[in-house]
């Protein structure tokens, strides 16, 4: 088994601002991102060999004719994929692997999502008939939250919190989602809150409230990819990036019916970070990374996903919130972006703008200079679909290209 | 001898206050209070309530058929016993029918069990009366109807009461009546059909017993009837000779109202539960007629006491908030209309897998011992593959592992409290919990299965009503 690392490389990325937008519709969304890849990249629709789009579930489209449509791309070989919230790093993945198998030189990969036209908040139509239709699923459509919940309820009770303490630590991390967010100009949310606004903020399922809670919006993020050796052709002064793991773990499916099975670690998370540390070559993350960009659909998913990831030790994550080691200026920067949380989350679109803030902090392009990192090397995206016992999950591991040989 | 082998009940956890009601609509309208079936409850649940009831301490492959009794079957066309008999796990090679459209359904199917016993056609026979009537807001039934069921185990061994006797009496009468496509129910004038009705009909298939079999009120130890309100049910007893400090059964008016077909069983199984041996007890019934029975208590009723009956369920109850909760549990009004899309699920979805959803079977691998739900091909704990033993789940109790709240939820009656509950003896299951209070759930908690409706189906694009077991607190 030979390793991805360092074998393909994205050279150039574009991503729309995440919100509302009742005046855009899907076209107009992967045309904007696609549009800023392309230019960043220095390349056309005609360059394109090959392309990877990512969404959910959505009424207005199906296949990879949505892209092929959108860009007018010519007779090319379009792959659709779906892994729910976890669908961007599924193309990545996908486009990646097209490269590393030399089949194609130039790709795109691209998700995007267009929630707003649902008529309804939340996520709603991806369920209906989709997964279990008596059992488990149906009686709480577009219930995530209560999903995770259960997560957070048990971890409160496995460490010991009392239900305030518990909500007051989850609290801290939306608190901190919403600095970094209020500081981005592309962030959907870009107020800043007080922990005292999260704990009065109205419960969804208890014991999470409205601001544990991320906004589901429109977006898109592409990025144009390439074999690393011709990555200089395109990015002459080397200001592209490598992806050094790209791994997938998608989990047998009824953890949450295993009596062994706690809520508190999430197992999918634990197997892809362990495919992604191996293929990247990496020992201790918390260390080797510069940065991660983490699924935080909620901020108990951040929370659980930072120590399932082993980047915190399981149960410690209390000490890194109140110590500030998961801020800009902390020992392991999470969510530099504003996260789900607040820079919004159109579900195919995260796992690309995940990768995206990476990209922008190691070009030292940090939109607001105010957010930029210092001595960016290496970072990791975690994307992740479905609820805790029910997981894909999706990391790619991304930095600094291998000096030039 | 014929007769009655075990009984149950059953009572909805909810009760609507008469104080509520008169508040709403600003008039006195007396004092006690009725029981409510919740948004997940309907006549085929309570009914496998009673049943699970009845069937404590009884191996459930021993019954050989089962008649349910009901004005309120939630179809027009299509069996509602042959749902209870999957629920209850009793076998498929049984008679099931519903007795239906009379609230003296109810003996009509006690009869119809007993001839089916006497001429040897059955040894055991389960008769289930269950009820969830729906009263016009602000009508005259509205203070008084109420939700509930019982069930009798009939046999002809082991019989802890025996039925030694009966008369019946068969009349057109128009006194409550539904046509095809009426939501509430019409009545002429109450004055009328008491003189007329209840207070004519009645006596005369008791009087008629009492002749038949030269008995009068006095060799009763207790009179077990019908009557839609308290005033006429007082009245019947004077007029039959009854004391009513003594003799009468306490009628359920003023703690679960009137029950409909479920009236004058619910009534009996509470008369059982103080019953001794030797009792004498008369039981009769009403509607389009009326059905009179001479039971006689034996030896063997004090080997079925540990029911939760009449007693456990009346003791065990929560009041009902409000009259916005009672419209949307007994979906009174018409809602706001939706744009979520429909869910749909598919029948051979629920039908391939009826076992597990109606009697609630899990499976334990033969390789690794773990019992799990739902069904799979392939074990979730040790991947082996096709090696599983069918276990019934649904009479396990459990512990609460975790929880959560969603106040957001599609559900009728919000919040919806998710939960994952760790079964004694093993397996784990996710549900949603039902008859809760709120404020009071914790880590650990035991809880136990319900059979209820699931809201995926028949109020959205499949048409049917979908069935499941759900969690809740143990009842008591």
């Amino acid at each position: 088994m030979e390793s991805l690392k360092d074998k393909v490389a994205i050279v150039g990325m574009g991503c729309t601002p995440f919100g509302e937008f009742w005046d855009k519709d899907p076209v107009d969304l992967i045309v904007d991102a696609a549009t800023e890849a392309y230019e960043d990249a220095g390349v056309t629709s005609k360059d394109i060999q090959a392309a990877w789009v990512g969404y959910t579930s959505q009424d207005t489209a199906m296949t990879g004719i949505i892209l092929a449509s959108a860009l007018q791309l010519q007779f090319i070989p379009v792959t659709r994929v779906e892994n729910a919230c976890g669908t961007g790093a599924e193309t990545f993945r996908g486009a990646a692997l097209g490269l590393a198998s030399k089949t194609y030189d130039v790709v795109l990969a691209l998700g995007w999502e267009k929630m707003k036209d649902a008529g309804f908040g939340g996520i709603g139509q991806a369920y209906p008939g989709k997964w279990h239709p008596v059992y488990g699923a149906a009686p709480e459509v577009g219930g995530a939250v209560a999903r995770y919940a259960l997560a957070a309820t048990k971890y409160f009770s496995r460490y010991g919190l009392s239900p305030e303490e518990g909500k007051r630590l989850l609290a801290q991390i939306s608190v901190k989602s919403h600095y970094n967010g209020s500081r981005n100009p592309k962030a959907m949310l870009r107020n800043r809150i007080t922990v005292e606004q999260v704990m009065n903020a109205p419960i969804i399922a208890w014991p999470l409230g409205l601001f544990d809670c991320c906004g589901v919006c429109d977006g898109a993020s592409a990025a144009i990819m390439c074999r690393t050796e011709d990555a200089w052709h395109f990015r002459p002064n080397g200001d592209f990036i490598t992806i050094k793991a790209s791994a997938i773990a998608c989990g047998p499916g009824w953890g949450k019916e295993r009596m062994n099975y706690e809520y508190t670690t999430w197992e999918e998370t634990e197997a892809a970070a362990k495919q992604a540390y191996a293929m990247a070559g990496i020992t201790n993350p918390r260390k080797e990374l510069s940065l991660a960009e983490v699924h935080d659909c909620f901020s108990v998913a951040e929370m659980i996903a930072v120590e399932s990831m082993g980047i915190c030790e399981k149960g410690h994550a209390k000490d890194d919130i109140d110590s500030g080691a998961w801020e800009q200026g902390g020992e392991i920067p999470i969510n530099v972006s504003g996260g789900l949380k607040a820079f919004g989350h159109p579900a195919g679109a995260s796992g690309g703008r995940e990768v995206y803030e990476f990209y922008k902090q190691f070009q030292g392009k940090a939109e607001d200079s105010s957010r930029q990192l210092k001595d960016v090397k290496m970072g990791l995206a975690h994307n992740q679909g479905g609820h805790p016992g029910n997981f894909v999950c999706g990391i790619t591991i991304i930095g600094e290209p291998p000096s030039r040989s | 001898m014929v007769g009655i082998v075990s009984y149950g009940a059953y009572i909805p956890i909810y009760r609507l206050s008469r104080d509520t009601l008169a508040s709403v609509w600003g008039k006195p309208l007396g004092r006690g209070e009725r029981a409510v079936a919740s948004a997940d409850e309907d006549s085929i649940t309570l009914a496998v309530e009673a049943v699970v009831d009845a069937m404590r301490g009884f191996d459930r492959a021993t019954v050989d058929g089962i008649y349910l009794a009901s004005t309120t079957t939630p179809y027009r066309e299509k069996q509602s016993a042959s749902i209870v008999r999957a629920a209850a796990d009793f076998r498929e090679d049984i008679f099931s029918a519903d007795f239906s459209n009379s609230v003296r359904s109810c003996t009509n199917a006690l009869t119809a069990a007993l001839h089916a016993i006497k001429a040897g056609e059955a040894k055991r026979v389960m008769v289930v009366a269950s009820d969830c009537r729906l009263p016009a807001p602000n009508s005259d039934f509205e203070p008084i109807f109420g939700d509930g069921s019982a069930a009798f185990l009939l046999g002809s061994s082991d019989v802890a009461v025996s039925i030694d006797g009966s008369f019946s009496v068969s009349s057109e009468f128009h006194d409550v009546w539904r046509k095809e496509g009426d939501k509430y129910h019409w009545a002429w004038e109450d004055r009328f059909i008491k003189d007329e009705g209840y207070q004519k009909i009645l006596p005369q298939a008791v009087q008629g017993l009492f002749k038949k079999f030269n008995l009068t009120a006095k060799d009763f130890a207790k009179a077990v009837f019908y009557a839609p309100d308290s005033r006429t049910h007082a009245a019947i007893a004077k007029s039959l000779g009854f004391d009513a400090k003594t003799q009468v059964q306490v009628p359920l008016f003023d703690s679960v109202g009137d029950t409909g077909t479920a009236l004058a069983p619910m009534t009996l199984v509470a008369a059982l539960e103080e019953a001794k041996a030797g009792d004498k007890i008369l039981f009769a019934s009403y509607g389009d007629g009326a059905d009179a029975y001479i039971l006689t208590v034996t030896d063997n009723i004090e080997k079925v006491r540990d029911r939760r009956g009449m007693k456990g369920h009346l003791a065990s109850k929560m009041d009902l908030a409000n009259y916005g909760v009672y419209l949307q549990m007994r979906d009174i009004m018409e809602w706001a209309p939706d744009l979520r899309p429909k869910r749909r699920s598919p029948f051979t979805f629920v039908w391939r897998d009826r076992k597990m959803f109606y009697a609630l079977y899990g499976q334990k691998c033969r390789q690794c011992s773990q019992i799990q739900y739902p069904k799979q091909r392939v074990c979730i704990y040790c991947q082996a593959r096709d090696d599983f033993e069918e276990i019934r789940l649904s009479d396990k109790q459990g512990k609460l592992f975790t929880y959560s709240i969603d106040e957001r939820a599609r559900e009728i009656i919000l919040p919806l409290v998710r939960v994952v509950v760790d079964l004694e003896g093993g397996g784990r299951y996710y549900s949603s919990l039902t008859d809760r209070d709120v404020d009071n759930i914790e880590i650990g908690m035991p809880l136990e299965f319900t059979f209820r409706l699931v809201f995926d189906g028949y109020k959205e694009g499949s048409g049917f009503r979908n069935y499941l077991w759900k969690a809740r607190p143990i009842r008591c």
